[in-house]
């Protein structure tokens, strides 16, 4: 597998990805995976969670700008996947701020 | 063309998003649960076996790559590499499946399906349950928070579920572009619909990378 | 009024005739229809569509007042009743206001005025239409057999574990309904990305066009939710999992958190296109540019992004948190804002135009001042401690009426009656029309302003019986409405009448801006004979003047 496309680009921007950043993209992500289930073994309190989430937005980011070439892709695409995450963070984090703040009683 | 690429690129984004919201809800619900219930939830997850789990998310993130490689054949115009790709990336998927429905099973005959005769025994007493007990000495949970393992059940059973309803949709159509690439429609620079279907396939990915460490890796340590 | 001014400027009548090439004309037959990608003919079918289903809704509406007419549950049974308002209440909401102006005027009217042949993805756009009648089809058999008596809201646990009413078969045609507008929403954003004309930037479109937009993104964040929680809703009364069951460690406010999230932007997704009705509307009447372009456009999509801030002003009593009480009353206030911004916009807009009072302009006016008063009314609701007092009161019921019925009904129509000529090649009768119009708001008015009063007198909602003291109000509002049915039904007569006798309008009667003006009426399948290239701002009357002059004054 070559480095260089061994046919002319199409005339948008469309930029071809590179096998080779493929496979150093998978290998990290099985790498992560690997990660992640060896810290669920280590008792880090409060901050297992926090670590599994964050190797997952790891590897989510990596699928999302490489698999997905948004790296890649215009700033419209980039702006759509942020207004995605960003509605999802409001759903869950407004909603969980309910539940945590019941716990606080009343004033 | 070029035009026409462009907006039904964008258009699938779109249709991501909606599917991001969709799933978003049984997220918000996991974490409140998990959130109030977290013994039940500790325990129920050492159900799970964690090496199914594992292999299931690298069978998955492979089939991510394989289908990335896919979009470069059909971008190089390479239809063997191609159909070999997508192949592959169907296989992996049939895979994925394979090692959920024998997970599936196996929490049917452990009565672990919620609705469905659902039994707390190995909560309340976990010792009854020598595999689990042996890797994890769970402590007996209270009746009260053993049955809040149901609902943990439930959130496993409709996340992986529509998770899985997601991933034969896509193995279907999977089946439908072999047959369209062994053809050479997509070798002749059309690359639109496996560029699409590959952001789909690359999103149910990313469903299960969230999943795995939500469902399988509450706590794994003593 | 027979000396009043008009703006309308119709073709001599003797020689004019419709265009023989027209949309409605190129093709004959049912599957012509039925498997079109024109997304003028599919905005047709959803119009006829949403009428009726909005006849049902007004059936039902009928019957609830009649019930009400007496404080005794005497017409109806109360579990009949429960079912009337629910079904009264899903059906006005899914199947007629969130497509309203979106299917039907959006699907027709937005790829002309981007200048575009036809939608981005006109299949799905097809697709779309037939999304929603399934799930129509889905919801008749559902009334036929029994229906909900949840209320449109299906609160848990009742409609989880206390109903034995038809849930499930409603859920899942609720959501059927909603991919329908999922697609129509994606299909919007799409086209007004990618398909505007060469000149057509951002700033020169017309606002519907933003409104629209703003309303698009609502519809393909916001629906998804409500679909999912539909579908925790079904299996939570099949298999009994538990998710929103205090018994088995669930809690019923899930449920509302989930519904609240896409059901508050879904009624800034049924009210945002109604606005942009209202700008073409004010600014073609007042023949003046909307005022403060920028700001009205900006408020669109302001609307659209905070109305998903502030969904648990729904849920106030209900048991959420103080903490969150206040978070989401403080967002509510803050919400309102742009929605004024816009209010204040068109006023400036019609400050030193050249008014006249088309049927069009009527509605718009009415819209402007009953949609003010059900949005400040809005106001005493988001403030947390007034709603505690008047939610769940006909206070509520006065205010969600006052702005869909009184500002989205009322703009529905404005738009119907604007674009009709541009739809049909014909005008609809205007002197009927204009007494449609204040007999409308003369019914609305008698209708609903007295359930506010009932709301702060303390009668609360979704009651068949209430304490005789309050009599006296509901026979008013009862009175109102059948003036208000009168008012709903004339549109339809003198509408149809209009197909075959109306007047012909020609291009451009209203003398507007916008490209869809620009082009025959009915318009070609392909709306423009050549792609159009724009080089003047939205609202432009000079520019509209030079191609009056320029104008070829017979055809060969």
């Amino acid at each position: 597998m070559s480095e260089h496309p061994t046919r002319p680009h199409h005339d948008d921007e469309h930029h071809i990805v590179s096998p080779f950043i493929y496979l150093t993209i998978v290998a990290i992500l099985l790498v992560l995976t690997a990660t992640t289930v060896a810290a669920s073994y280590v008792e880090m309190g409060v901050f297992n969670p926090i670590i599994a989430l964050a190797i997952a937005a790891v590897k989510m980011m990596l699928v999302v700008l490489f698999f997905m070439h948004v790296k890649y892709s215009p700033k419209l695409t980039k702006l759509t996947v942020g207004a995605g995450l960003f509605t999802f963070l409001v759903l869950v984090g407004m909603t969980l701020a309910d539940y945590f703040t019941r716990a606080w009683g009343r004033w | 063309m070029g035009q026409q690429n462009d907006a039904t690129n964008f258009a699938m984004w779109l249709f991501l998003l909606t599917e991001i919201m969709f799933f978003g809800g049984l997220f918000t619900a996991y974490l409140i649960y998990r959130n109030w219930y977290y013994p039940a939830f500790v325990e129920a997850s050492h159900q799970l076996q964690i090496g199914w789990g594992t292999a299931n998310t690298a069978v998955l993130i492979t089939s991510s790559f394989t289908m990335a490689m896919g979009v470069w054949s059909a971008e190089m115009r390479r239809k063997g590499t191609l159909v070999l790709c997508l192949v592959l990336t169907f296989i992996l998927g049939l895979v994925f499946l394979g090692i959920k429905s024998i997970e599936y099973s196996e929490k049917w005959e452990k009565h672990h399906v919620p609705g469905f005769h659902y039994s707390v025994q190995s909560f309340v007493n976990p010792a009854s349950d020598p595999e689990v007990y042996k890797e994890y000495h769970d402590k007996p949970l209270a009746m009260d928070m053993a049955s809040k393992t149901e609902m943990y059940f439930f959130l496993y059973f409709a996340m992986t579920g529509m998770h899985a309803l997601h991933m034969i949709i896509g193995i279907s159509i999977l089946g439908y572009m072999i047959f369209r690439a062994q053809a050479g429609a997509y070798t002749t620079g059309h690359v639109t619909f496996v560029e699409n279907f590959g952001l789909y396939w690359h999103f149910v990915d990313i469903i299960w990378i969230y999943l795995f460490p939500l469902l399988y890796l509450v706590s794994r340590h003593q | 009024m027979s000396d009043a001014a008009t703006i309308v400027s119709l073709p001599d009548q003797s020689t004019a005739r419709i265009p023989k090439v027209n949309f409605l004309s190129k093709e004959n037959g049912l599957l012509s229809w039925l498997l079109t990608g024109d997304h003028k003919r599919i905005a047709i079918l959803y119009l006829i569509s949403i009428t009726f289903f909005f006849f049902i809704g007004g059936a039902l509406a009928g019957l609830i007042r009649l019930e009400l007419l007496t404080p005794q549950s005497d017409l109806v049974a109360t579990d009949t009743y429960n079912k009337l308002f629910s079904m009264h209440g899903l059906i006005m909401v899914f199947f007629f206001l969130v497509p309203s102006v979106p299917a039907t005027i959006g699907n027709f009217c937005i790829p002309m005025m981007v200048g575009a042949k036809d939608l981005a993805l006109p299949k799905i756009n097809l697709l779309s239409w037939y999304l929603y009648v399934a799930a129509g089809i889905m919801m008749i058999y559902t009334m036929s057999a029994g229906g909900v008596d949840t209320g449109w809201t299906f609160t848990t646990p009742l409609s989880t574990h206390y109903v034995n009413t038809h849930v499930i078969t409603t859920g899942l045609a609720v959501f059927i309904a909603g991919f329908s507008s999922i697609f129509t929403g994606l299909n919007f954003i799409v086209t007004i990305h990618k398909m505007r004309a060469p000149g057509m930037t951002w700033f020169r479109l017309p606002l519907f066009v933003w409104s629209n937009y703003a309303a698009s993104i609502l519809m393909v964040l916001g629906t998804p939710v409500l679909a999912i929680t539909l579908v925790l809703i079904v299996l939570e009364r099949t298999v009994g999992i538990g998710v929103f069951d205090p018994a088995k460690g669930g809690d019923p406010l899930l449920f509302q958190h989930l519904f609240w999230f896409y059901s508050h932007p879904a009624v800034y997704i049924m009210i945002l296109p109604g606005m942009g009705v209202i700008s073409e509307v004010v600014s073609t009447f007042s023949r003046k540019r909307v005022f403060g372009y920028t700001a009205v456009a900006f408020s669109s999509v302001a609307i659209a992004v905070f109305g998903f801030f502030v969904w648990a002003h729904h849920m106030f009593i209900m048991g959420i948190s103080n903490y969150a009480v206040l978070i989401f009353s403080l967002l509510t206030m803050l919400v309102a804002v742009p929605s004024a911004i816009k209010i204040f916009n068109w006023t400036f807009t019609l400050y030193k135009g050249s008014i006249t009072f088309e049927t069009p302009m009527l509605y718009a006016f009415g819209f402007m001042g009953l949609f003010t008063i059900g949005g400040m009314t809005g106001v005493f609701l988001g403030a947390s401690g007034t709603d505690i007092h008047l939610t769940e009161t006909y206070f509520i019921v006065a205010h969600f009426h006052f702005v869909m019925v009184g500002g989205m009904l009322m703009a529905f129509l404005s738009g119907v009656h604007f674009w009709w000529p541009k739809m049909t090649g014909r005008m609809y009768p205007e002197k009927i029309s204009q007494l449609a119009a204040v007999v409308t708001f003369i019914g609305f008015n008698l209708t609903f302003f007295p359930q506010f009063i009932l709301g702060t007198l303390g009668m609360p909602r979704r009651y068949a019986s209430y304490p005789p003291e309050f009599q006296i109000l509901n026979v008013f509002s009862t009175a109102g409405a059948s003036v208000l049915g009168v008012g709903y039904l004339l549109p339809v007569l003198y509408l149809t009448w209009s197909l075959k006798y109306g007047a012909i309008a020609g291009n451009n009667p209203w003398q507007a801006t916008g490209l869809e003006w620009q082009v025959q009426s009915p318009p070609l399948t392909e709306n423009f004979p050549e792609i159009p290239i724009v080089d003047h701002e939205a609202y432009d009357y000079e520019w509209l003047e030079r191609q009056k002059e320029n104008e070829v004054a017979s055809v060969g």
